[in-house]
């Protein structure tokens, strides 16, 4: 009565973005991954959520602007109208830093606590400022699933975009740890992660893809010269996504869906014209 | 969409732990609200606690997770028979091919506020509550994992309090994909002092029991609850999920688009789905939250979009609002309602806002119910209709 666990579709990368603090913005991050060039030796500032107003940027979570940038690049990339698209967004731990805030504010003032860190403290709180600011009625949602939040988070946005046959946004991030909260939920720096997956190849796809679920454990790890570019953030797991888009070259990338369940990824590159047909 | 069948469910909520308890509760007008005595600090506010959680001890192989939210979880999947019910479908499909999806907008951070509470002078957390898994929004879908074996798609949703709405929507399109053969959606929320004095911080808590619709309404009561539910492409009993709608207000954080354009879009978007047009909607179980906005914005867009003989209501006079927990209680509540024939009223309205059309009843009524609609509505203008059939054909 079991069916194979292999149904497999195809889907087409039309859109990119990637931010680490030495690798900020896709353009300076692929010649790094494909080992030809060096990442710069200084961190970037954090980036400008230039999606919100001007009052608001200063004053967004480090969350929303990191998730915010990429989310902005990967449509560009993608050359798609933000407001069109469904977007995932995916996140391991949330904003540590209001989870400090709010676990610190409980011991002795609660009563002081501000609304605005409140209602920042939600997961989906990167996603309702993306809507927001871009006017974007489409759906979104917010996940997470630990180590395995860029496995679930891809794959929705995947799952998304073939059921309703239509480009998604996809969006995942992490933010650095504070406080108590450090010792126990591990992320250092500020790493986000975006795509624009479709059913259709785009004016300029980046890539193709076969995709399914399947049973096993191993993960891809990042490239030895690439980890320490992410090393230490909860999202690290999302760089062999970017390394299999910046080197071009055909393979299998697998992303933890649960401890037992993977994303498999067979990435190629047609060239642009064989890749404008479906 | 092809019609989804719910070949279980369960609830554990202020107003009862399992459904024929809640049903009598509702018959009965019986709130399950009480003086808030959960917080450390004091806070003049009415909760749906549920009763029991403290006492909740977790067998030894799931002690890793223990804390009150997955206590909460334990008590509501050991409800209504659902453990047994989800160890025969995964058997049946096998452990991989049982997608597991639940929502939760604040996890187990109430075990992270304990540490807070009770931080070693080095500024280490104490020795008990040093399991990270209990300290990251994915707690609660790890400790279900785990609960119930399986080894396939596990996620934990968290769009705030539309979280357990919309993981009906996520299972649908894995099991329209063939990723799965079935799915365990649901979703578990519980008391703790971010959202009790974080709701207060917008001054959106009541200090009485809360009244949904009332034109004195002063706020929310902010509950607890858990419950589960089974989908599969058919099954010998149970309600049928006919469509689904999700939609984003792009307007305010936490304050509802002033015309309700994202929650008009979840309810056409769910009914479009379903192929059926608003008169087919008997009853609605609405977010209907007991906030100014909320209630005026939900009321107006329902009166515009049915008819008056569609009933509507909210129940959070029973069970308090359960925040991302709200979805799969609602849910149950329309599962209690079709199967009882019963629609639920308002309880604790006395005089209805002007806003509110013919559809937002009182009182309790004897009815046929043979399609319902569920709405949730969350902070970030997360929305999400759900739209529900006792037969697979309305």
């Amino acid at each position: 009565m079991r069916e194979p666990a292999t149904v497999a579709h195809t889907a087409f990368v039309n859109g990119i973005a990637l931010w680490a603090p030495r690798i900020p913005g896709w353009n300076l991050a692929a010649p790094v991954l494909r080992g030809e060039a060096a990442a710069a030796h200084q961190p970037a500032p954090r980036p400008v959520p230039a999606v919100l107003a001007p009052t608001e940027r200063r004053r967004a979570p480090d969350t929303v602007a990191i998730a915010l940038e990429v989310a902005a690049r990967a449509c560009e990339s993608a050359g798609a109208d933000p407001r069109d698209l469904a977007s995932v967004f995916a996140c391991t731990e949330g904003d540590l830093a209001i989870s400090d805030y709010m676990s610190e504010m409980l011991v002795r003032t609660p009563t002081l606590i501000s609304p605005t860190r409140f209602h920042n403290s939600v997961h989906n709180a990167a996603a309702g400022y993306w809507c927001i600011g871009t006017g974007c009625m489409q759906p979104y949602t917010a996940l997470s699933a630990h180590t395995d939040t860029f496995g679930e988070g891809m794959l929705e946005a995947l799952v998304q975009a073939q059921s309703a046959g239509r480009p998604t946004l996809l969006v995942a991030y992490d933010i650095e740890a504070r406080g108590p909260l450090s010792t126990m939920a591990h992320s250092k720096g500020m790493v986000g992660a975006g795509a624009v997956v479709s059913p259709r190849a785009g004016a300029a796809s980046l890539a193709r893809i076969r995709w399914r679920a399947v049973h096993g454990t191993r993960r891809t790890a990042p490239l030895g010269r690439n980890a320490e570019l992410v090393a230490g953030n909860a999202m690290a797991a999302c760089l062999p996504f970017f390394e299999a888009i910046a080197l071009e070259e055909a393979r299998t990338v697998r992303f933890g869906l649960s401890p037992t369940m993977l994303l498999e990824m067979e990435f190629d590159f047609p060239t642009r014209n064989e890749g404008s047909s479906p | 969409m092809k019609p989804l069948r719910v070949t279980g469910h369960s609830i554990a909520c202020a107003a009862g732990i399992g459904q024929q308890a809640l049903a009598t509760a509702l018959h009965a007008r019986a709130s399950g609200l009480r003086p808030n005595d959960f917080s450390e600090h004091p806070l003049a506010t009415w909760i749906g606690r549920v009763a029991g959680v403290e006492d909740v001890r977790l067998p030894d192989h799931l002690m890793e997770w223990d804390c009150r939210n997955n206590r909460l979880a334990w008590l509501a999947l050991n409800a209504d028979g659902f453990l047994e019910r989800a160890a025969a479908v995964r058997s049946r499909y096998g452990a991989d091919r049982v997608a597991l999806i639940v929502g939760t907008s604040t996890s187990s951070i109430g075990a992270t506020e304990e540490a807070y509470r009770r931080l070693l002078p080095d500024g280490q957390y104490p020795e008990d509550l040093r399991r990270p898994i209990v300290h990251t929004p994915h707690s609660l879908g790890d400790f279900v994992r785990a609960a119930l074996g399986l080894e396939g798609i596990v996620v934990t949703v968290g769009t705030a309090c539309s979280s357990s709405a919309k993981v009906f929507a996520q299972a649908e399109r894995l099991l329209e994909l063939g990723l799965v053969d079935a799915a365990v959606v649901g979703g578990v929320d519980s008391l703790c002092g971010s959202v009790l004095f974080g709701f207060n911080s917008l001054e959106l808590v009541s200090p009485d029991p809360c009244r949904p619709f009332d034109i004195a309404r002063r706020g929310i009561s902010i509950g607890e609850a858990g419950g589960f539910a089974l989908l599969e492409r058919d099954g010998e009993r149970g309600p049928w999920l006919l469509g689904y709608g999700e939609s984003s207000d792009a307007h305010h954080m936490s304050s509802p688009h002033p015309e309700g354009l994202g929650a008009r879009l979840a309810m056409v978007a769910a009914l479009e789905r379903a192929g059926l047009t608003p008169d087919a909607v008997n009853y609605i179980n609405m977010h209907g939250t007991a906030s100014q906005k909320n209630d005026e914005v939900e009321a107006q867009v329902v009166a515009s979009l049915f008819p008056a003989t569609t009933r509507a209501s909210s129940t959070k006079g029973w069970t308090g609002h359960a925040l991302g927990a709200a979805g799969i209680l609602e849910s149950v509540i329309t599962f209690a309602a079709m199967e009882m024939g019963f629609a639920p009223g308002t309880l604790n309205a006395r005089e209805l806002d002007p806003s509110c059309g013919p559809q937002i009843r009182v009182l309790n009524e004897a009815a046929d119910i043979r399609v319902a609609l569920s709405n949730s509505f969350g902070f970030g203008g997360s929305n999400c209709s759900l739209l529900f059939g006792r037969g697979r054909d309305a």
